[in-house]
């Protein structure tokens, strides 16, 4: 038993060490892509100016707050195992995966994980600039606050993963499965307060919106690393109840695409 | 090791007629059509040998070996690699096989080959000091030693292959399963491979499986050779056997002491050419030894040589058709590649 958890592992430690060797060796493709994710710095600037009359109780200085923790956890939870799987299926880089006797899985889990390691310090090079431009914002998170927040964006990028494999099953019966999360990004970016606070949403949204996965994929971190009151159980337990389903169904599609699968190219 | 029976794969694929009109029909309604890319393919390779699979491009060849290896489920029919069903792609089946596929890597594109060593080496759960001893004997048999802790991307084409079998046959599968492993390499390259997996098939007692459009990785390493034709197994024997067959001619070229006419040449075979003193006759394969004979007593010639047309041109030749029969026609080979047999 021991043994067989130490050979795992290390089968997820070397993996991981390769994948970081092979981020680092393009790290100023990784600092692109983190300038790229700027979008909650714009937001921070529209709505600091809009939340001067604080509406919905909300003052700029808290705007700010949370929008600095927003660029963090969508920096940290940004999730591409679509795009690269939908390459590995059409290209048939995957049947090297397939007969390997490890799940390919991890192979993309190591590389979300790798390279999120060496974008952290570029993150946090950002959020200091937030800081910069409006110092009185300026916070550092409590210990407990900034644990859980991290065990939070943990659950996220897992859940988040999960679901962009179930629809990454998809590329074993079309050439353009990645246009599957362009739909998805669309009500991530809506519903999950990643463009406004969930205080801002009509009641109604809102609470529609919670019956979804997406508030507590941006919303939920962030409020938690602002110190600030945070649905945490419900989180969880919505996150976990959509996790499932969406494991469910990559699971189905995985059984039934490998079938499907022609191993083109390769 | 290897045995497969009635082993057959159908692809559905959809067409569309060209034009808008055609267009505009497809995006409502698809018509599909069903191709059969392997038929009913039945043969049994015991361990240890070397098979070479032939066949011109589309015939199935890789279809069939990635039923063999796993990588695609067979429409009908049944296939037991090493005792396993492939497709349920077993750890312990994995660990026994694996599959090259030349120009296709598995190596990380831009880390030296040892880092991709490694994580072979943990994922097959090879201990860390015996995977580097079998990448310090492997990589000293293909000749890469030095090459292994510099960034793939700047490695030769063939420099690339030898770490891509270097990788494949780290956990030292007993089933190897290459398709063209020798693709586009130049001939050193070509040659340091071939014979690079006899001494692992004879070190190892390795079962190969290989398909090549080089006649020479067929010839240096295989004894046996399956012929496949637009999905089906046309032949199952010796590579020697199948090209007796297919040429029931060989070539006698000679000069003559003094000359003489078509007519009195004729008797001796079909007479290919002749000018003054300069003969090539066609001769039955059968009665070559009869014909020579009697070509020595009643010509005197200066000068003879029996050639056998080369094995590259009676392939093709067999592959485009599909016939194994004797092709009938005789083959007019190029003068320089032939391997002349001198009397």
């Amino acid at each position: 038993m021991f043994e067989a958890i130490r050979l795992w592992a290390l089968k997820i430690r070397v993996q991981l060490a390769a994948q970081i060797a092979l981020v680092a060796t393009y790290r100023a493709e990784v600092v692109l892509w983190a300038l790229s994710g700027t979008l909650p710095i714009i937001m921070m600037g529209l709505w600091t100016k809009a939340a001067t009359d604080a509406p919905a109780g909300i003052t700029p200085v808290q705007m700010v707050r949370y929008f600095a923790a927003v660029l963090l956890v969508r920096q940290m939870t940004f999730v591409w195992v679509i795009w690269e799987f939908e390459q590995d299926v059409m290209q048939g880089h995957l049947s090297h995966f397939l007969l390997r006797p490890f799940s390919p899985i991890w192979h993309y889990i190591a590389g979300h994980i790798g390279e999120r390691l060496v974008r952290l310090p570029v993150v946090l090079a950002l959020i200091g600039l937030c800081f910069a431009l409006y110092p009185s914002a300026a916070f550092v998170p409590s210990l407990s606050d900034l644990l859980l927040g991290f065990a939070v964006i943990a659950f996220v990028l897992l859940t988040r993963f999960v679901m962009q494999l179930a629809s990454a099953m998809m590329c074993f019966y079309t050439d353009r499965a990645s246009n599957i999360e362009t739909l998805q990004f669309t009500a991530y970016m809506f519903l999950s307060g990643a463009i406004a606070p969930l205080e801002m949403f009509p009641p109604q949204v809102r609470a529609f919106a919670e019956l979804t996965p997406y508030p507590y994929f941006v919303y939920l971190p962030a409020r938690i690393l602002m110190g600030e009151p945070a649905p945490v159980a419900q989180g969880f337990t919505v996150m976990t109840l959509w996790g499932l389903v969406f494991l469910g169904l990559q699971q189905i599609g995985w059984r039934r695409g490998l079938r499907h699968y022609s191993s083109y190219g390769a | 090791m290897i045995v497969a029976q009635d082993l057959s794969k159908t692809f559905r694929t959809a067409s569309r007629k060209p034009g808008a009109a055609a267009f505009l029909r497809y995006l409502f309604h698809r018509e599909y059509k069903e191709i059969q890319a392997v038929k009913n393919l039945s043969f049994s390779i015991p361990k240890g040998s070397i098979c070479g699979f032939l066949g011109a491009n589309g015939a199935g060849k890789t279809t069939t070996l990635k039923m063999l290896s796993g990588l695609i489920q067979p429409s009908s029919g049944t296939v037991r690699t090493g005792g396993f069903d492939p497709f349920e792609r077993r750890k312990d089946f994995l660990r026994r096989i694996t599959l090259v596929i030349g120009q296709k890597q598995q190596l990380i594109w831009d880390l030296p080959a040892l880092d991709s060593l490694r994580v072979n080496a943990a994922v097959y759960e090879i201990d860390a000091a015996e995977a580097q001893r079998r990448i310090a004997e492997l990589s000293e048999l293909l000749g890469v030693s030095q090459k292994l802790d510099q960034p793939m991307r700047k490695l030769s084409l063939g420099e690339r292959m030898k770490c891509e079998l270097l990788a494949a046959l780290l956990h030292r599968p007993e089933i190897l399963f290459l398709d063209e492993p020798t693709l586009g390499l130049d001939i050193n390259a070509q040659q340091s491979i071939r014979s690079f997996l006899r001494e692992y098939n004879a070190r190892y007692g390795a079962t190969i499986l290989l398909t090549s459009h080089y006649m020479a990785d067929i010839t240096a390493l295989c004894e046996r050779v399956l012929v496949m034709h637009e999905g089906s197994l046309v032949y199952d024997g010796s590579l020697q056997a199948i090209v007796d067959r297919a040429t029931p001619v060989r070539e006698v070229e000679f000069e003559l002491s003094q000359p003489t006419t078509t007519d009195v040449l004729q008797r001796f075979g079909e007479v290919a050419e002749h000018s003054e003193l300069k003969v090539r006759l066609l001769v039955p394969r059968s009665e070559l030894t009869h014909t020579l004979a009697h070509i020595f007593e009643q010509l005197q010639p200066t000068d003879l040589s029996v050639k056998e047309p080369p094995i590259e041109a009676v392939m093709g030749q067999l592959l485009r058709d599909g016939k194994v029969e004797p092709i009938g026609t005789p083959i007019q080979p190029a003068a320089d590649k032939h391997e002349a047999v001198r009397v």
